[in-house]
């Protein structure tokens, strides 16, 4: 049997999820008997070399670099899964959604953030505005929002132990049991 | 409370945070708690208004009927947009959701007084005058027939009276019922009730009997009768017609509830969409006070003492809902309490509480004075009596019709000269839609239950944007206390907006659905119980409306989210274009 091809990538997250995923210490030595991995930070891939069976979403879409890899992740992975809260409901970033009921809510907090605020310090009173930084979204969208999701593995993060369950259970096209103390979140 | 806030209201035009200090002040209570109250309800302000306002009808019955054309001759005549006070205090423009004029929309409030069957052209002709007389009152050159033409009512009302039925409209002596009650013991009253199988005319159809059987048997010192005159499900204008000609009937009603139950005081809970019929009903009560029908020993039976008050509602229409009218009544914002424990164990002021429909007060004196045979001898098994039916839309003959229950909706249709009817609403915003195939389904507890509103809808209307009009109505009246009913809303309306836009998929209908039944399961009250019924309703009725509009989206992304107009905002603020997404730059997109 081949082994499964498994791509991940952070958006707008805080790389929390990924760093959970290393807590699976020693056990991706084991996990790596039946996967390898395509695009990932873990070896630094930026390309999807071949289409993968599993793609693993960190973060939600803040900007349009967010919404091009994702919908590059859902056209080349058959198994998408959205983890941990930012991608499943927004998470901090999603906080700037609360500016509703604004004539031009994307202003208003970049203003706040980059020039109004007491605590900022910015002379020039500029926003950034790099061509390279990519455009902003006009307020932060999950990643069901944008293409279709097949699972999610809540948590902020996610423990390593979760992840490990999950993820291996789903490798391997096995049926999974979390015990209630894993998917407990108080 | 309401009471104070409507004369402040009325005398200030708003009320303002000053006032609502002071009301809390004299009151003694918080100025939060006022507030609270005042934001509730629509007809309370805390900025000024105009001494004159326009509150024009946004039923879809007056929708269809041309309320947006009179609404810009209102806009152009006055020089203001809707929701604007002209600079002078004078005028303020504003939509109000149903006002029970469905049958002679579309209409409008001009303050308290109701202005039917507008047009553009009419609108020039009434700023004039309001301009002229500075007088609402004015508006009303010619009044409706019956009680309308009353010197306290004197408003141009038509009641559309088209049919005529035994109960109701019983011709048997005034005061008949309650004499007879007089002579049996309370127990006996009850008896007779309970034996009439009589069900509450509000909609949900529970057991009078039982009911009144309930609170008779708590242990309390006082018990209260209330009468629910809020009638605010879009479409119903039936209790209007009874309030304006059968007052005595309910009144009687009420008096007979109250000594079958043993209550001392009772509160006429009526909406303010019809406050111009208040002075005439008061008159009512103050001439049946002096004929001893109401006040201390009422027609000389020794220590039985029941009087009424009329409570005015604010415009709320979450408050037709029995626990939200109590706390209305109380001077609170109009929430719903949890039940149990229900109203007739601890209701108004926490004492046990019956509260029924002006239709099942009606209903009661007939029925006492004839007996319980008579009264199941009309109608089903199950739903005994007749049902006063509120017919608009789509037709020739819009207007009340007394018919016994078990009519079919077809017979209806034909009464009323339904014009090429496509779709039913079987009992207003929160019924059920149906079509065609179901025209023979019959109007009764067990089959089609309604309040008694009968919206028609012709084949040339479309049946998403008519249930996108009631998501909205729901939408606006959820009083926001539990997040099924607050959120859950929204969810719904933007699931059909985004099916109406062409951006549905099948599954979007499996989550309308789900969502659907989430809402129903788990709301606090009545109104998340059956706020998704249009959507629910009509997608049962009209599967193919619905699937004609789903499109497969093969590449598994959402077609709800559009980058294009993500981007739009800050295309401005960066003043410069998408290195991904627009289109020179040569990208894959």
């Amino acid at each position: 049997m081949r082994k499964k091809r498994v791509a991940t990538v952070s958006l707008a997250g805080c790389f929390g999820c990924h760093m959970s995923l290393l807590d699976m210490d020693e056990r991706i030595l084991e996990l790596l008997q039946d996967v390898e991995f395509d695009r990932s930070p873990l070896n630094d891939l930026k390309k999807f070399t071949r289409r993968c069976d599993l793609g693993i979403i960190e973060g939600g879409c803040c900007n349009e670099d967010n919404v091009h890899t994702l919908r590059d992740f859902r056209n080349n992975c058959d198994v998408l899964v959205a983890v941990g809260q930012c991608a499943i409901m927004g998470g901090l970033p999603v906080m700037r959604n609360a500016i509703m009921h604004s004539d031009d809510p994307l202003r208003e907090c970049l203003e706040e953030a980059y020039c109004s605020s007491p605590r900022v310090y910015n002379p020039s009173n500029q926003i950034p505005n790099d061509p390279a930084l990519p455009l902003l979204l006009d307020k932060v969208y999950t990643c069901v929002d944008v293409v279709k999701i097949d699972y999610q593995i809540p948590g902020c993060p996610p423990s390593g132990d979760v992840l490990w369950a999950t993820l291996s259970a789903l490798v391997r096209n096995e049926p999974i049991d979390l015990p209630y103390d894993m998917v407990k979140y108080d | 409370m309401i009471d104070i806030l409507w004369a402040v209201q009325d005398k200030l035009g708003c009320i303002d945070g000053e006032a609502m200090s002071l009301i809390a002040e004299k009151t003694g209570t918080y100025r939060v708690e006022v507030e609270g109250v005042v934001s509730f309800y629509a007809f309370f302000s805390s900025v000024r208004k105009g001494k004159i306002v326009i509150r024009l009808c946004d039923d879809i019955v007056d929708r269809h009927a041309g309320v947006f054309a009179v609404a810009k001759s209102f806009e152009n005549t006055l020089g203001i947009k809707l929701g604007e006070t002209t600079p002078d205090h004078w005028f303020s423009l504003e939509y109000t959701p149903c006002i029970g004029m469905c049958d002679q929309a579309p209409a409008a409030l001009v303050n308290d007084v109701v202005v039917t069957n507008l047009t553009p052209a009419k609108v020039k002709g009434i700023v004039r005058t309001l301009k002229k007389t500075r007088d609402p009152r004015a508006l009303v050159t010619k009044t409706g027939d019956g009680n309308n033409g009353h010197r306290l009512i004197a408003a141009m009302v038509k009641n559309n009276i088209r049919h005529t039925g035994p109960v109701l409209f019983d011709k048997s002596p005034a005061e008949a019922g309650l004499k007879q009650a007089l002579t049996l013991s309370p127990g006996g009253v009850l008896e007779l009730v309970v034996d009439s199988r009589l069900r509450g005319r509000g909609g949900a159809g529970f057991p009078t009997g039982k009911k009144w059987r309930y609170a008779a048997a708590a242990q309390a010192a006082l018990r209260y009768v209330i009468c629910n005159a809020d009638e605010g499900e879009p479409g119903t204008f039936k209790d209007r017609v009874l309030l304006t000609e059968r007052a005595q009937l309910l009144i009687e009603g009420m008096t007979i509830a109250a000594y079958a139950v043993g209550a001392a005081e009772g509160i006429l809970y009526l909406r303010a969409e019809y406050r111009y019929l208040k002075a005439y009903l008061e008159h009512i009560l103050a001439r049946r006070r002096s004929r001893g029908l109401l006040g201390d020993n009422i027609m000389g039976k020794a220590g039985f003492h029941f009087d009424i008050r009329i409570q005015m509602g604010a415009g709320a229409y979450i408050c037709g809902e029995e626990s939200s009218l109590i706390s209305s009544c109380e001077g609170k914002r109009g929430e719903p309490k949890n039940r149990p424990p229900f109203p007739v164990q601890s209701g108004y002021l926490g004492l046990p509480t019956v509260v029924n429909n002006v239709e099942t007060f009606c209903c009661v004196p007939p029925l006492i004075a004839r007996g319980p045979k008579w009264f199941t001898s009309i109608g089903t098994p199950h739903s005994s009596g007749t049902k006063l039916l509120s017919v608009s839309g789509d037709c020739t003959r819009p207007g009340v019709y007394e018919l016994p229950f078990g009519v079919s909706v077809q017979d209806v249709l034909d009464k009323a000269g339904a014009k090429d009817p496509a779709a039913v609403l079987i009992g207003g915003a929160s019924g059920d839609m149906i079509g065609r195939p179901e025209f023979q389904r019959r109007i009764c507890f067990e089959d089609l239950p309604t309040a008694g509103a009968i919206t028609t809808f012709s084949s040339h209307r479309n049946v998403l944007e008519i249930a996108n009009y009631y998501m909205d109505f729901f939408i606006d009246e959820s009083c926001g206390y539990c997040t099924p009913c607050r959120v859950g809303n929204v969810f719904m309306k933007q699931g059909l907006e985004k099916i109406m836009q062409g951006l549905g998929e099948a599954g979007d209908l499996d989550y309308l659905r789900e969502l659907g039944k989430t809402i129903i399961a788990t709301s606090r009250c009545g109104l998340g119980h059956t706020s998704p019924n249009p959507i629910l309703s009509s997608m049962k009725s009209f599967p193919l409306v619905y699937s004609a509009l789903l499109n497969a989206h093969p590449n598994e992304f959402q077609a709800g989210f559009n980058i294009q107009s993500a981007l739009d905002e800050a295309r401005v603020i960066a003043k410069r274009r998408s290195l991904i997404y627009d289109v020179s730059y040569g990208d894959e997109e």
